[in-house]
């Protein structure tokens, strides 16, 4: 169907060494199953009889239930294991875990987990192609892959824009896989936020614009993303209060007025309103983000399909 | 083994500037005479060592053995035999064991019940404060009477400067080295790996190299303060390296040792979250690397200990958060150093110095020289033994190390305690044979 001379590789951990074609390839196969998704009959039969497992450490009901609504819209069939209602709660570790899911041989499993690494490490113990739903502040590729598709979607091009992405970089798994994600396609990027939400080597390590203030960042830009601060953990830690954090790095009207005037705004969910953006930007037309809610499912039926059916798909048992 | 000979090795024992071929005397388990062509009057068993290096039994003054407490990762059967096996004929083992070694008997009955053990010599520290809680000193008459050579809370920095200075007031009066591990534990909290590039790809918390920096300061602050010795513990940043080195030269009273792993690895051997390149102090930059080797020549560091530290599957095989600190050291510690020595142009007997007669004179040890008189503690080596090294043919019960799989050359191939056989490398070759 799509892309049948590139390699895939067996895991989808984060977008690091993956090339433009293979990020292209992914925003072309959504872009058919978004297709999909505005017919009246929103079924395909691609992955009748295959098994999805979603394994949610952390709760995350928007992720899961847009990974669900793929892999229904595939035909698979779901399983849900949660911490709380698998034996997690009972003091199984991980590799005992990873072991169970082997078990029930199924052909691709969605992991959310707390810990930055937990996706790469069911990754390297299953045969089963695995999906990383998000591993602590590392990664989140379905995010970022649905964020490209987002802005390519009405921009037509990744390439050259410039995207401001503001907030808790340090904490942000969203962040580090847009990062490379937009770095790969061949975007500007201009990362923004309070000293102690950024990390050091930022930089150097993703080559990338870094500013303490949003003015810089946002002057200009094609695409703003926002990021999502965790108000209960982090105020008076990393910033004074939620207070001063809106005045001085929350996107208001006037913030907006910096970017391009067909800028896009862009923010993972759920959104703090009045916080990271002013309710005004919220609901105004350039804000995409109840668009990433739709395209999220496209872009999840897109790597299922392309992971489930990958004939890389190494057949050993490795647990 | 009453009496016995080691014909024709070369023998290196910088501590009587020696180092030529040569012919040891065993004799009670003591060394009796270090002579070429010696032919001794009771014609003794004779050892072959043509074409081995016999050093000074190698000692590593930073083992972690688990006993009492925490038996699954190691015991002081197996961390003696692991030692024996690497060439260490004594290891000075930590106190941070459950529960910690704070009191004499706790000392006396490890000591005793190592005795029946046919593996490495038993040393050991004990803690610096009740409980290694850093407020209130043991009682070091009592442990020193006991056979503790040292005090420290490794794993933890005595972050209270006031108890700090008493310790190191008060640790010389019993002729006990403090060993600090210095790390500024508040900055530290919560870290995986050094602060960096590769936290920033892994998104991981970082330790910054400051938190070794900050807590190195204060302590050569108060090694200022009250003139007495101080040693630091597994240095692993270019800063720390740097304020040793300045404290040094003002001629104070401060020593220091780094890891093997520190020596070869940096931050990228984490890779994709291997919970075998995880400890603490982390590994750091190529720069820090490069320091520390540059130490190593210039003699800012001393010693070379390994930092031994065995741990279960069920403390590494998990979430690389919760993993454990630590990797094992006993079995890969000579082979790296070989290895360093060819790298860096380190010659044999300053390598010996490193690893047997430095941290001897620092803990006040018998062993680290092969003068006559002394026990007949030591290493015979086979610099050109090629092996691929298998954490789970070796003798430790903790496979948690990054150097699986590593091809090697150099080993030691017979370890002798007291003039005891207590290690034999297996798979001798045709040279080493006639040893037996
Ligand atoms: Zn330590």
């Amino acid at each position: 169907m799509f892309s049948e001379n590139l390699t895939w590789p067996k895991d989808l951990i984060d977008l690091r060494g993956l090339s433009v074609a293979h990020l292209m390839a992914i925003l072309d196969a959504a872009e058919s199953f978004r297709e999909v998704s505005e017919r009246e009959i929103k079924k395909v039969p691609t992955l009748r009889g295959k098994l999805v497992v979603l394994f949610f450490h952390e709760n995350s009901t928007r992720t899961r239930l847009s990974f669900e609504v793929a892999a229904k819209r595939l035909s698979a069939d779901t399983l849900s294991l949660s911490s709380s209602g698998s034996s997690m709660a009972k003091g199984e570790t991980l590799l005992d875990t990873a072991k169970n899911i082997e078990a029930m041989a199924p052909d691709a499993l969605v992991i959310r987990h707390s810990a930055a690494g937990a996706a790469s490490f069911l990754g390297q113990r299953l045969r089963c192609p695995v999906l990383n739903a998000g591993d602590g502040a590392h990664a989140h590729p379905t995010q970022a892959r649905l964020d490209l598709f987002s802005i390519r979607r009405p921009k037509g091009r990744i390439e050259g824009l410039k995207v401001a992405i503001i907030g808790d970089i340090a904490h942000s798994r969203v962040a580090r896989s847009n990062l490379i994600g937009l770095g790969t396609l061949g975007a500007r990027v201009a990362v923004a936020g309070p000293p102690s939400m950024l990390v050091r080597s930022l930089s150097e390590e993703y080559g990338v614009e870094v500013y303490h203030r949003p003015e810089p960042a946002l002057e200009g830009a094609d695409v703003i993303i926002m990021l999502r601060i965790q108000l209960e953990r982090q105020s008076g830690q990393l910033f004074p209060g939620a207070r001063e954090y809106a005045r001085v790095y929350g996107l208001s009207q006037a913030k907006l007025a910096l970017a391009q005037p067909d800028a896009l705004v862009l923010h993972p969910g759920p959104v703090n309103q009045g916080v990271e953006m002013t309710p005004e930007v919220y609901h105004s037309p350039q804000s995409l983000i109840l668009d990433q809610v739709t395209n999220g499912v496209a872009v999840r039926m897109a790597l299922l399909y392309l992971l489930v059916d990958n004939p890389e798909r190494p057949k050993s048992l490795v647990v | 083994m009453i009496s016995c000979l080691i014909k024709g090795g070369r023998v290196i024992d910088p501590a009587r500037q020696l180092d030529q071929v040569a012919d040891i005397w065993i004799d009670q388990g003591r060394i009796k005479a270090v002579e070429p062509n010696l032919s001794p009057p009771e014609a003794p068993q004779a050892l072959d060592a043509q074409g081995l290096w016999v050093l000074p039994g190698l000692i590593d003054m930073h083992v972690h053995l688990r006993e009492p407490g925490q038996e699954h990762k190691e015991d002081l059967q197996s961390g003696l035999t692991a030692a024996v096996a690497g060439g260490f004929t004594t290891v000075l083992a930590m106190p941070n064991t459950s529960p910690p070694l704070d009191s004499a008997p706790l000392i006396t009955g490890l000591l005793a019940r190592a005795q029946e053990i046919a593996g490495a010599r038993l040393c050991l520290a004990a803690t610096m404060t009740r409980g290694r809680q850093g407020k209130e000193l043991s009682e070091y008459q009592d442990l020193r009477a006991a056979g503790a050579k040292a005090v420290t809370d490794d794993g933890s920095w005595v972050a209270d400067s006031q108890v700090m200075r008493r310790i190191l007031d008060y640790a010389q009066v019993f002729g006990l080295l403090p060993l600090s591990h210095a790390q500024d534990p508040i900055l530290a909290a919560g870290g995986a790996i050094i602060e960096g590039r590769m936290s920033a790809r892994l998104g991981l918390p970082g330790i910054p190299a400051q938190a070794e920096e900050i807590a190195i300061f204060r302590d050569l602050a108060l090694v200022e303060l009250t003139g007495q010795p101080l040693h630091i513990c597994h240095v692993s940043t270019q800063q720390g390296v740097g304020l040793i080195r300045a404290a040094r030269a003002k001629g104070l009273p401060v020593s220091a040792e780094t890891a093997p792993h520190y020596l070869f690895l940096t931050e990228e051997a984490v890779g994709e979250y291997n919970s075998a390149a995880k400890m603490n102090p982390p590994l750091g930059t190529k720069a820090d690397r490069e320091a520390l080797r540059e130490a190593l020549k210039d003699g800012t560091i001393s010693v070379i200990a390994t930092d031994h530290a065995p741990h279960s599957i069920l403390d590494k095989e998990v979430e690389f958060i919760d993993a454990a600190f630590g990797i094992t050291g006993l079995e890969t510690s000579l082979p790296l150093a070989l290895e360093l020595a060819r790298e860096i142009d380190l010659p044999i007997p300053r390598l010996v110095e490193l690893m047997s007669r430095n941290p001897a004179r620092l803990l006040g040890l018998p062993g680290g020289s092969l003068a006559p008189g002394g026990p007949a503690d030591i290493t015979i080596v086979d610099p050109e033994l090629e092996f691929i090294y298998e954490a789970k043919k070796g003798f430790s019960k903790g496979l948690n190390t990054p150097f699986e799989g590593r091809k090697f050359r150099g080993r030691a191939v017979l370890t002798l305690v007291g003039g005891e056989i207590r290690y034999r490398w297996p798979n001798l070759t045709r040279q080493s044979q006639a040893c037996l």
